[in-house]
């Protein structure tokens, strides 16, 4: 199926602010197998319209752009590797700076595969952040504490009866003795199931934020359907405490079969903010 | 995966992030690709803090690479600065780490925990982090009872 390389944005109900911060081209992903890779769709659109939207962009440049160290953005779940390619390509129009890392992670090897070729081709001009790689791993397992200055994470989020089994060391030799059918169908069905209210993979990814986060600067961006309650998921990260914020800063209408969706950014807030101006909560 | 991914990764296994022997991670039987990426020296300059230098020389010397002893003392600069007063000693460690850290590939290898012994494959330069099923539920790896 031929795919847009810039997709239709009046598809995606955003803002009109999301919309005129819409003008970056979006990654060509025409070589990813949507056999056994999720494919971009609505949700990951608006991921990429609510970073590079004018509100979202500012706030990071503003939290990114005085600390002269190099920030590390780590995106959890890349499939296609749209995402990470976008921000990867575009780190000046999102971040203000280009001396940016990034690296992403995907339980799926074939995915960790198409996001390499998707940031590469994204990547041809020569003012774009430096990527790193993409690790086959379960979510942040692999990685140090404290080393991401921002997490962005499209989870499995649809709710199912069961959560599709882990992928294991012996998996990823994935080798024909497997059906390659079954197997294809149980890595899509790892794009998207996300168990009970669809909230068991996030849930785990919630319980690892604090840990993985830098712990002044560390800022998450987590997209979110109705059925997952976000509005109790936020609550339930403001009874973390006074060094946390969450707000939505992202929401699509209910278009084409697709639920609504929201995106959470959830930040750590330095200790003078926590006294002083905290920003105000939805 | 590019070298300096290696100073922000550990050992997948809950057990072992508490050790210091689990980082840095060491390569085992490496096959290494270099690449062609623009000299950025202030871009080299303001990655420095975020480099553990024991850990960069332990990697560089499993890869057949040197670094200096110390690490070089350089302020961060802003995109104003001149970079043209770098000495030349360490405008020689960063042209180094230029070449290890952001021009070497990993393709094919293993990268292998100081605490657990678990080896985990790079291939085609995908590193696999997942563990095996065993030790995934148990979060415990057999040989971590042996120290
Ligand atoms: C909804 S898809 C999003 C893909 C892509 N980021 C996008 O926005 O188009 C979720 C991705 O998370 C990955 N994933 C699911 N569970 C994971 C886990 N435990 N650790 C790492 N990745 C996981 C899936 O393989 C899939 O690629
Ligand atoms: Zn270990
Ligand atoms: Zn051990």
């Amino acid at each position: 199926m031929a795919r847009l390389d810039r997709h239709d944005p009046i598809k995606v109900a955003v803002t009109l602010e999301n919309y005129l911060g819409t003008m970056l081209p979006t990654p060509s992903t025409s070589h990813v197998n949507s056999d056994r890779i999720y494919e971009p769709a609505e949700d990951s659109f608006l991921l990429l319209d609510t970073i590079s939207s004018p509100t979202e962009s500012a706030f990071l440049a503003r939290r990114f752009a005085h600390n002269l160290e190099v920030p590390l953005v780590l995106e959890v779940g890349t499939g296609s590797g749209v995402v990470l390619a976008f921000i990867t390509a575009h780190a000046l129009e999102i971040l203000g700076r280009t001396d940016v890392l990034t690296v992403g992670v995907d339980i799926n090897p074939f995915a960790c595969t198409a996001t390499e070729q998707t940031v590469m081709q994204a990547c041809r001009e020569t003012s774009h952040a430096m990527y790193l790689g993409c690790l086959n791993a379960d979510l942040s397992s692999c990685l140090r504490h404290g080393v991401a200055d921002i997490v962005v994470f499209n989870p499995p989020y649809v709710p199912t009866v069961e959560l599709p089994r882990l992928l294991t060391a012996e998996d990823s030799n994935l080798c024909a003795e497997i059906d390659a059918f079954e197997q294809e169908s149980r890595l899509l069905s790892l794009s998207y199931s996300g168990g009970k209210d669809g909230m068991e993979v996030v849930d785990r990814l919630l319980d690892e934020l604090p840990l993985i986060l830098n712990e002044e600067r560390g800022v998450a961006y987590i997209l979110l359907c109705q059925q997952n309650k976000p509005g109790s998921v936020a609550q339930r990260i403001e009874d973390w405490g006074r060094g946390w914020s969450v707000e939505a800063v992202g929401q699509s209408g209910k278009t084409g079969g697709w639920e609504k969706l929201q995106i959470l950014r959830i930040c750590r807030i330095g200790v003078d903010e926590a006294l002083g101006r905290r920003p105000l909560l939805h | 995966m590019k070298i300096l991914t290696t100073s922000f990764l550990t050992c997948a296994v809950k057990a072992c992030k508490s050790s210091p022997l689990s980082f840095p991670l060491h390569y085992k039987d490496a096959e290494l690709e270099q690449s062609d990426i623009a000299y950025n020296p202030r871009f080299l300059i303001n990655i420095l803090p975020r480099i553990d230098w024991d850990a960069v020389r332990v990697t560089a010397t499993e890869l057949g690479f040197t670094v200096p002893e110390e690490k070089p003392e350089l302020p961060a600069l802003d995109a104003s600065s001149s970079t043209d007063t770098i000495e030349p000693a360490d405008e020689k460690t960063l042209r180094e780490l230029h070449t290890l850290l952001l021009e070497t590939e990993v393709r094919e290898g293993k990268l292998v925990c100081g605490n657990c012994g678990h080896e985990y494959k790079i291939k085609e330069g995908i590193a696999n982090f997942l563990l095996p099923s065993h030790l995934g539920e148990f979060e415990l790896f057999p040989f971590c009872f042996l120290h």
